[in-house]
C-alpha cells in the first residue's frame, strides 16, 4: 500500500463529496428527518388508553373503582354508557380499548361475600396494546382489592399487622422511568447509520464503472486495498458527523439519558461504520451499477436493521431459528451496544463480546470488499 | 523505425474469447520503441479488445503477450506502471478541474513530489492547457479534454501509450493538433499503439494493422500497403451511367471488386496483369460505355476496403 496514492484517491474523493452538494446534503438531512419521524412515531408506551365504564349500579363503592382508574395515568374514562348494546357499539367504533362492566349488585356482594366480580372486555385487534391494557387494569384492580381487604379487616377490628400480604417493592434499572422511548431512540441511532451508511458508499464504485473513469484507473499501477482504503476514509468521517448529529439529538432533543463515556461510543460507533460502509463498498464493488448497487444495499441493510437488530422487537422474544439468523445481522451488535452505553453507561469491558462480535465483521467485510474488487473488465 | 533495441510490445498469438465470440483471433505482431503503430479496422473488429488486453485489462485466453519485456498475464501491475493509456469513452473526472485531475493522476502514478510540478507544467504547456488550469473538465470542448487525457496519460514518463480512438469525435483542427503531439511523443522514443477510423489519420501512422473480425489482415507501412494494394491493379472510370457499369462488371470474369467514389467507380481486377485494354474490351462486349479509363494508384482506403471485402469473403483463410 503506497501513502501517496492512498491520499490522491481520498483527496480525490473529498473533491467529488464537496462538488455534489445535493447528495451531501440528502446524506446529512435523511438522518435527520428520520430521527424526528420515527423517534417521535415510535412509542410503546400505553398512556391514556380509553377506557368505556358501564356502571351498573351506580353506587358510591362502584364510582370509587371508576375514579381509581381516572386517576390512572395509562387510563381515560372517555365514556359512560348506559346500555350493553352502546358498549358494543364503542369498542366496534374503536372509541374504547377496555370497557369496563360493574355488576348492578357491586356492592351488595362486595359487603356480603367480600368479592365481587368485574367484566373487562378488551379490543384485541391489536393483541399487544390489549395485553399491557389488560395488565394495567388487573393491576388498578388488584390494588383496588387490595385496600378493600384492609379497610374491612380494619373494620373488623383485627390489627393490619397480622395481614401483610407479601409485597413487591419493584425497582426499575436503567430505564427508571419505563420510557420506551429511551431504549428506542438509541437503537434508532443504531438503525439509522446502518442505513446511511451503506448507502453513502454503495454508489462509490458503481459510479466510476458507469462513468467510466474505472476503466482509466485499473490501468493505473493503483491496488484493490489502496482503492478501497482511499476511498472509504472520506466516507467514514461523513459517517462520524452523521453519527454526533443522531447521538446530539437523541441526547440534547429527546433527553435520552447518556450514562456511557464519549470514548466507548466512539470506538464502537467507528467499527460499526466500518462495517456498515464495507458492506456498501463491497456491493458497489459487486455490481457495477448504481441504481442496482444502491437497491441491493437498501434491501440488505433496511429488513435486518428494522426486524432482526432487537431495536424494536426483543430478540430473545423470537423463534430460536430466527434468533440464529440475528447473530448475522451487525445491527444487532451496535443496537445492544448503544442500548447498553446510554443507559447503563456500560464500558468496552463489559461489552467485549458484541464489540469482538463488530470487529470480527468489519474486518472480514473489508477484506471480502477488496477481494470482490477486481482490475478486469466484464 | 527499428533501432535495434528490443520490441516495446509483443504480441504473439493472441486469442481472445468471450463464451463462444472470437474477439481476437491469433494475432501476432510487434512495436518497435519509438514506432507509431495504427490500428485500423471497422466497428466491432477487436481493436479495443486487443488495446484492453495490452493494457491488462483483459485476461487472453490465448497467445503471449510481452508489454515493454514483461508478460501482462502474469505481472499486469509492471505493464500497468509502464503504460499511459486513453480509452476509447473520456475517462477523466467531468466534475474536478483540469489540475485536479492532473494532481490526481500523478498521485496515483506515484510521481514524486518534486517532479509533479515540473511534470503537471509539462502537461499543461503540451496541451494548451495553460489559463485553464482552474476549469472544470465538463466545461471543456472534445479537443482539450483529449490532450488533456493525454497530457495525463503521461504523467509518469510512460514509453508505451496505448490510445483507443483518441479523436473520434474531435473536430478536425483539433485533431491535426492531436497527430502533432504523438509525433513528437514518438520523436522522443514512446511507443505509440493508436486506434482510429479515420483513414486519413492512418497516413499519419510509422506502419498500419488492418484488423477485420478479430484477425490481422495486414501489417505494413501505409506506402508498402498501398503500393502492394493486395496485389491488384486498380482503375478509375466514369461512365454516364454508373449503374450499367457497375451490371456490366458484376460477377464479370478478371473483375475483383467494384465500388462508386462519387461520380466515379474503382474498379479492382484479380489478375495482376489485366490492364486498361482489357476493361475497355470487358465494356465493348456488354455494350456499357465507360467514358474515360485511368490505372490510379490505390489509396489506403482502397487497400483496407479491398482487403477487408477478400478477407470477409474468405473468412481469413486467404489472410
Amino acid at each position: 500500500m503506497r501513502a501517496k496514492r492512498l491520499l490522491a484517491i481520498a483527496r480525490k474523493e473529498v473533491l467529488q463529496i464537496v462538488r455534489d452538494p445535493r447528495s451531501l446534503m440528502i446524506a446529512l438531512l435523511m438522518p435527520f428527518l428520520q430521527m424526528f419521524l420515527l423517534g417521535y412515531g415510535i412509542s410503546l408506551d400505553l398512556k391514556h388508553v380509553p377506557v368505556c365504564v358501564f356502571d351498573r349500579e351506580r353506587s358510591q363503592t362502584s364510582e370509587d373503582l371508576v375514579a381509581r382508574f381516572e386517576a390512572s395515568a395509562y387510563f381515560a374514562v372517555t365514556r359512560r354508557l348506559s346500555q350493553y348494546a352502546e358498549l358494543t357499539d364503542a369498542i366496534d367504533r374503536r372509541a374504547c380499548v377496555l370497557a369496563l362492566v360493574i355488576p348492578p349488585d357491586f356492592s351488595e356482594r362486595l359487603a356480603a361475600d367480600g368479592t365481587a366480580p368485574v367484566q373487562a372486555i378488551l379490543d384485541a385487534t391489536d393483541t399487544n396494546t390489549a395485553t399491557i391494557a389488560y395488565g394495567y387494569a388487573a393491576n388498578v384492580l388488584a390494588r383496588y382489592s387490595a385496600e378493600i381487604g384492609e379497610t374491612e379487616r380494619a373494620r373488623q377490628g383485627e390489627t393490619a399487622s397480622l395481614f401483610v400480604p407479601v409485597e413487591v417493592d419493584s425497582r426499575v434499572w436503567f430505564n427508571e422511568d419505563l420510557e420506551s422511548r429511551n431504549f428506542i431512540i438509541p437503537g434508532l441511532v443504531a438503525v439509522i447509520l446502518a442505513l446511511v451508511g451503506a448507502q453513502l458508499t454503495a454508489l462509490t464504485i458503481a459510479r466510476e464503472w458507469e462513468r467510466g473513469t474505472m476503466e482509466l484507473l485499473i490501468s493505473t499501477p493503483v491496488t484493490a486495498t489502496e482503492l478501497m482504503v482511499g476511498k472509504l476514509a472520506p466516507y467514514l468521517v461523513l459517517g462520524w458527523a452523521v453519527s454526533v448529529l443522531c447521538l446530539l439529538l437523541a441526547v440534547f432533543w429527546f433527553a435520552v439519558p447518556f450514562r456511557g463515556t464519549i470514548g466507548t461510543i466512539f470506538v464502537t460507533t467507528t467499527l460499526f461504520l466500518l462495517v456498515v460502509i464495507g458492506i456498501g463498498y463491497l456491493v458497489s464493488a459487486l455490481i457495477r451499477d448504481q441504481l442496482g448497487a444502491s437497491q441491493v444495499a437498501l434491501i440488505a441493510t433496511i429488513l435486518p436493521a428494522n426486524l432482526l437488530s432487537g431495536y424494536i422487537f426483543p430478540i430473545d422474544q423470537m423463534p430460536a431459528a430466527v434468533q440464529a439468523i440475528t447473530y448475522l445481522v451487525y445491527t444487532r451488535y451496535y443496537v445492544e451496544i448503544v442500548k447498553a452505553v446510554f443507559l447503563k453507561g456500560s464500558g468496552l469491558a463489559a461489552l467485549a463480546l458484541p464489540v469482538v462480535f463488530l470487529a470480527v465483521y468489519a474486518a472480514a467485510v473489508l477484506a471480502l470488499a477488496a477481494l470482490a474488487f477486481r482490475k478486469r473488465l466484464r | 523505425m527499428s533501432t535495434g533495441e528490443p520490441d516495446a510490445i509483443v504480441v504473439d498469438g493472441l486469442v481472445k474469447r468471450f463464451g463462444a465470440f472470437v474477439a481476437v483471433d491469433h494475432v501476432s505482431f510487434a512495436v518497435a520503441p519509438g514506432e507509431i503503430m495504427g490500428f485500423l479496422g471497422p466497428n466491432g473488429a477487436g481493436k479495443s479488445t486487443i488495446i484492453r488486453i495490452l493494457c491488462g485489462l483483459f485476461a487472453p485466453t490465448e497467445g503471449h503477450v510481452r508489454v515493454s519485456g514483461i508478460d501482462v498475464a502474469t505481472d499486469p501491475e509492471g505493464v500497468r506502471a509502464r503504460i499511459g493509456y486513453m480509452s476509447q469513452k473520456f475517462s477523466l473526472y467531468r466534475d474536478l478541474t483540469v489540475l485536479e485531475n492532473l494532481t490526481f493522476f500523478a498521485g496515483i502514478y506515484g510521481v514524486r513530489r518534486r517532479a509533479r510540478a515540473e511534470r503537471i507544467g509539462y502537461a499543461v504547456e503540451m496541451a494548451g492547457l495553460g489559463g485553464r488550469e482552474g476549469q472544470r473538465v465538463a466545461t471543456l470542448s472534445g479537443g482539450w479534454q483529449q490532450r488533456l487525457a493525454l497530457g495525463c496519460a503521461i504523467l509518469h514518463r510512460p514509453r508505451i501509450l496505448f490510445l483507443d480512438e483518441p479523436t473520434s469525435g474531435v473536430e478536425p483542427m483539433a485533431r491535426r493538433r492531436f497527430w502533432d503531439l504523438i509525433h513528437a511523443l514518438a520523436e522522443d522514443g514512446v511507443s505509440v499503439l493508436v486506434s482510429t477510423h479515420y483513414m486519413d489519420e492512418a497516413e499519419y501512422c510509422d506502419r498500419v494493422a488492418l484488423i477485420n473480425h478479430g484477425r490481422l489482415v495486414a501489417v505494413d507501412t501505409p506506402g508498402a500497403l498501398k503500393r502492394a494494394g493486395g496485389g491488384r491493379p486498380l482503375f478509375v472510370i466514369e461512365p454516364a451511367d454508373l449503374g450499367a457499369a457497375l451490371a456490366a462488371l458484376a460477377g464479370a470474369a478478371g473483375i475483383a471488386s467494384a465500388s462508386v467514389y462519387g461520380g466515379t467507380l474503382h474498379v479492382a481486377a484479380a489478375d495482376p496483369h489485366y490492364d486498361a485494354a482489357d476493361l475497355a474490351a470487358l465494356f465493348a462486349e456488354r455494350g456499357v460505355e465507360p467514358g474515360r479509363i485511368e490505372p490510379t494508384a490505390p489509396s489506403l482506403e482502397d487497400v483496407f476496403v479491398d482487403l477487408v471485402a477478400s478477407d470477409t469473403r474468405t473468412g481469413g483463410r486467404a489472410a
